[in-house]
C-alpha cells in the first residue's frame, strides 16, 4: 500500500514536469522517467512482462527516438501560451479529471482475484498472444511494417 | 498489501487527464506527442489492473498491442514532424494549418 503511494506520487509529480517543463528536453527526461514509475507499477500488478517491454520499447526505443529528434531539429523556444489557456487547460483537465474518477465510485471487482504464480510472465502472456490473439499479432506486424515505410518515406530528403 | 482497485483507476484518470491538459495548453507538436504517450500509459495502467483484479491475462494482451500501436504512432508522427520542420522551419501547430477549413 505504501509502496503504491510513493509510486503514484512519483507518477504524478514527473507527468506534470512534462507538461509543465519550458525546455523541450526537461520534459523528455520527466516522460522517460514516468515511463520507468509505471514500469514497476506494472510490477506490483503482477505484470512483469510488461514492465520490462515498457523500459524496453517506451523508456528505451521510443525516448531516445524523441530525443533525437528533439537534437536533429533543435528547436528554438517557443513562447508559452497566455495564461488564460493554461486556466482554460487545467481547468478542464481538472473537470475531465474528476468526470473519470466519478466513474470508479462504484466498483466493478471489489477483491483480487487469485491467480497463479507465473501469471504475467513471458509464458502465459505468449499462451495468450499466439492461440486467441494470434490474428491481431499478424496484423500488428503488418502495422510495424508500415509504420517503418511510412517514417523512411515521410522522413526521407525529398529529390 | 496490495492497493484496491479504485487507486489504480483514480490514478490512471488523473494521469489521462494530465494528458489532455498537455495536449491543450503546450504549443510544441513533440510535447504533444510526448502527452499523448502519457494517455495510452494511462489507459494501459487501466487494462493492466483490471487484468490482475479479474485473473485474465488478456488485459496484458492487449496492453502488448498498445505498446506497438504507440511504438508506430510514435515513429509517423516524429516523421511527419521532421518532414514539417524540413518546409516550414517550425514545430508550432498553428503554423500547420494548411488542411484546416
Amino acid at each position: 500500500m505504501i509502496v503504491f503511494f510513493i509510486l503514484a506520487f512519483l507518477t504524478l509529480l514527473f507527468s506534470l514536469l512534462v507538461v509543465t517543463q519550458r525546455n523541450v528536453v526537461h520534459s523528455a527526461m520527466a516522460l522517460a522517467a514516468t515511463l520507468f514509475v509505471m514500469a514497476v507499477l506494472f510490477l506490483t500488478l503482477d505484470a512483469p512482462m510488461l514492465g520490462v517491454l515498457q523500459i524496453l520499447v517506451y523508456a528505451g526505443a521510443i525516448m531516445i527516438l524523441i530525443l533525437f529528434v528533439i537534437m536533429l531539429l533543435n528547436p528554438l523556444s517557443i513562447e508559452a501560451r497566455p495564461a488564460a489557456w493554461w486556466m482554460l487547460g487545467s481547468l478542464g483537465a481538472a473537470a475531465l479529471c474528476l468526470q473519470l474518477a466519478a466513474l470508479v465510485h462504484r466498483p466493478a471487482v471489489s477483491a483480487e482475484a487469485a491467480v497463479p504464480a507465473s501469471f504475467g510472465g513471458p509464458e502465459s502472456i505468449a499462451q495468450s498472444l499466439f492461440t486467441d490473439f494470434a490474428l491481431p499479432f499478424g496484423l500488428a506486424s503488418v502495422l510495424l511494417l508500415v509504420a517503418i515505410i511510412g517514417a523512411v518515406a515521410l522522413a526521407q530528403r525529398q529529390r | 498489501m496490495q492497493a484496491p482497485i479504485e487507486y489504480y483507476l483514480v490514478l490512471s484518470a488523473v494521469l489521462f487527464a494530465i494528458g489532455v491538459a498537455g495536449v491543450v495548453i503546450r504549443r510544441d507538436v513533440i510535447v504533444i506527442l510526448m502527452s499523448i504517450e502519457l494517455m495510452l500509459n494511462a489507459v494501459n495502467l487501466t487494462f493492466i489492473a483490471f487484468s490482475r483484479f479479474m485473473g485474465s491475462v488478456e488485459g496484458q494482451v492487449i496492453v502488448f498491442f498498445v505498446m506497438t500501436v504507440a511504438a508506430a504512432e510514435a515513429v509517423v508522427g516524429l516523421a511527419i514532424v521532421i518532414s514539417v520542420f524540413r518546409f516550414r522551419q517550425t514545430l508550432d501547430p498553428r503554423d500547420m494549418q494548411l488542411l484546416k477549413w
